[in-house]
């Protein structure tokens, strides 16, 4: 038998001729693999964590009592200036400072809030962070002002307007064009299709939402006779075309996963085409397809650039689809470079950011726990 | 002998450019079981699969001849495929119950087919489950999964399922060659009690399951038929030299 151990110290243990297992030898590949595999696993993790402080801990301030920051502008030069930020609606000077912030429609109960929630600081500056949280859940939205308000209410719920409008547009026809090109389309249509479709998910933003702003919108008004324009529900149909390739592609892999035998023994019952797909194909891909529309969700939560061009950019609070909308990434998207380094408003955009980070955190641990959970063990049946 | 309830005549069938099944011609009877036995490859799977136009989902599969089912080609332009298989049910090699529960994985069936009555539901799927030998296993936990069953139970749920389309002909593709002997004696009663009411064929790469169970046997080698005849007579007498090598295990 030919001695196969190694040179050196180690070949004489092995004089018996068998192949010795007893010595334990260092690798350094291994372990250099080993290492550097798992430093940069938990690289990538503390970079989302950090960055998740950095952004938690820059908001942190709204909920000191303290006034943690000086407030550049309370050193009210321009007093009187009414200030105004985008459409400056014609209103007659009231008494009160009035702030209009894309197209305020409702201008008394905007001073009425005003009016009954600051009146006790509005002679003391109003730069205290204690008015401004008091602030966070009221509907108004309007930083720059002399009595800035930030009620980021009306920036959550027209984000979820927003979301919930592209998603009922966006996952039932990503859903039916991936059935289709599941069971239904013949291979040579299949490989246009897919690729197709994958490549406009890597289509930039930024064009969906010019199309959206200067094409969609008019298209849609003729359609549809609304006074506004913009609105969420053209924002929510632009970003519902953002997403539909995302949810396109998952759940068609969900559906070219299901097992073919299952396709097979419902055909063989009996069932058409359109039953076995609609009956057993469908059911059995709900884990992945869910995952697939939840996926579709966080694009449009985050989603910033349609959202500006598309929404119209005004906080309102009403549950009408053709209002104006603010969303929360379009907010700190649109206001970020124009704050000031420290201010309240800053504060409250990374607030904003956390609160992103935190809606999207939620959805995925649903997502997961839900999938994994629930979903799993009714097809799994344990 | 009984009515002929299936007839091929002069059959060949085509992958692509390769020759799978060469002429074939066969009578099976009505109400007993008949069983395909031969080696791996050799046709019978395909040959199974074209009697309720399976192959149809295959691209690229070309068939010629006649494959008569009560006297009517079931490959001509007019025959409805959907219906054709709820005619023909098949059970399948692996047992591929749907992830739903007992009951829905029967009720799947009767329910396409328009049945929606509660209580006529409620008895069709009773019955089935109880002429495929499972009913009192199930019983009680009808809502519970079916991907929780043991493979035996499984399949039996599957020939159930087959059976609450209510077919005339029930074809078998190695039913039992993924169980356990337990299981797979159950499932061998099982066919030799549905044959009182249903056409049975049934492929099988186990021999002695041929002879303990089928009524006829047919020897299927290189995609050809070489011998047809009552069981009995194949495994003791058999005509041909290929059969008997076969059967004897001295095949090479």
């Amino acid at each position: 038998m030919t001695n196969k151990t190694q040179k050196g110290k180690r070949s004489k243990s092995s004089d018996s001729g068998l192949i010795d297992i007893t010595q334990k030898k260092f690798r350094w590949s291994d372990y250099l693999a080993e290492k550097i595999i798992r430093g940069t696993a938990f690289l990538s993790i503390a970079i989302i964590v950090l960055i998740f402080f950095f952004v938690f801990r820059e908001s942190l301030p709204i909920f000191s009592t303290a006034k943690s920051s000086a407030k550049t502008e309370a050193s009210a030069e321009n007093q009187a200036t009414q200030e105004t930020y985008g459409e400056v609606t014609d209103t007659p000077k009231a008494q009160d400072v009035q702030e209009t912030y894309g197209e305020v429609v409702d201008i008394s109960a905007t001073a009425d809030s005003t009016s009954e929630a600051y009146t006790v600081s509005a002679g003391s500056g109003f730069d205290d962070n204690q008015t401004a949280l008091k602030s966070i859940l009221t509907k108004d939205w309007v930083p720059v002002s002399q009595k800035p308000r930030y009620g980021i209410l009306s920036l959550i719920i027209g984000t979820f307007k927003v979301t919930i409008i592209s998603m009922l547009f966006a996952a039932p026809l990503a859903i039916m064009a991936a059935l289709y090109t599941a069971s239904f389309a013949g291979k040579r249509l299949k490989e246009i299709i897919k690729p197709t479709i994958e490549l406009l998910a890597g289509f930039p933003s930024v064009v969906i939402g010019f199309f959206a702003l200067m094409v969609l919108a008019s298209f849609l008004q003729e359609v549809f006779h609304y006074d506004t324009r913009l609105n969420s529900f053209v924002g929510g149909i632009a970003m519902g075309i953002a997403a539909i390739p995302i949810i396109f592609t998952i759940t068609e892999d969900a559906l070219t996963a299901v097992p073919k035998t299952f396709s097979e023994a419902s055909l063989a019952l009996g069932a058409s085409k359109w039953q076995t797909a609609f009956f057993v194909i469908l059911p059995a891909a709900t884990p992945g397809i869910f995952a697939a529309v939840l996926l579709g969700v966080g694009r449009v939560f985050g989603e910033t650039m349609i959202a500006l061009m598309a929404t119209g950019n005004a906080a309102q609070m009403g549950l009408n689809p053709f209002e104006s909308v603010r969303t929360l990434a379009a907010t700190i998207g649109a206001e970020m470079a124009e704050v000031v380094f420290g201010d309240t408003h800053y504060n409250v955009l990374f607030l904003i950011g956390s609160l992103l980070f935190i809606f999207t955190f939620i959805l995925n641990a649903i997502a997961e726990f839900y999938v994994k959970g629930k979903l799993m063990k009714r097809i799994q049946g344990k | 002998m009984a009515h002929e309830k299936i007839q091929t005549e002069n059959m060949f069938l085509h992958y692509g450019s390769k020759l799978a099944l060469n002429d074939i011609s066969i009578q099976i009877p009505e109400k007993k079981v008949t069983a395909f036995i031969g080696p791996s490859g050799c046709g019978k799977s395909t040959f199974l699969r074209s009697l309720n136009r399976m192959n149809d989902l295959i691209d690229g599969v070309k068939i010629e001849g006649k494959i008569l089912i009560d006297g009517i080609n079931i490959y001509d332009n007019n025959i409805d495929v959907v219906t054709l298989r709820k005619k023909v049910g098949m059970v399948f090699q692996k047992s591929n119950p749907f992830a739903k529960s007992i009951y829905e994985n029967v009720a799947y069936g009767p329910r396409i087919n328009g049945v929606k009555d509660k209580k006529q539901l409620d008895e069709i799927i009773e019955t089935a489950l109880q002429n495929a030998a499972i009913w009192t296993e199930v019983k009680d936990r009808l809502g519970d999964s079916a991907m929780g069953l043991s493979g035996g139970q499984q399949q039996r749920l599957c020939i159930a399922r087959t059976l609450a389309v209510n077919p005339e002909i029930v074809l078998m593709d190695e039913p039992a060659s993924a169980l356990d002997p337990l299981s797979t004696s159950k499932i061998e009663e099982l066919i030799v009690q549905l044959k009182e009411k249903y056409t049975i064929v049934i492929v099988t790469h186990n021999m002695q399951q041929a002879a303990r169970i089928s009524d006829l046997t047919a020897f299927f080698y290189l995609g050809e038929l070489i011998e047809f005849d009552k069981t009995k007579k194949i495994f003791t007498n058999p005509e041909k030299k290929q059969t008997e090598d076969y059967i004897t295990g001295r095949f090479g």
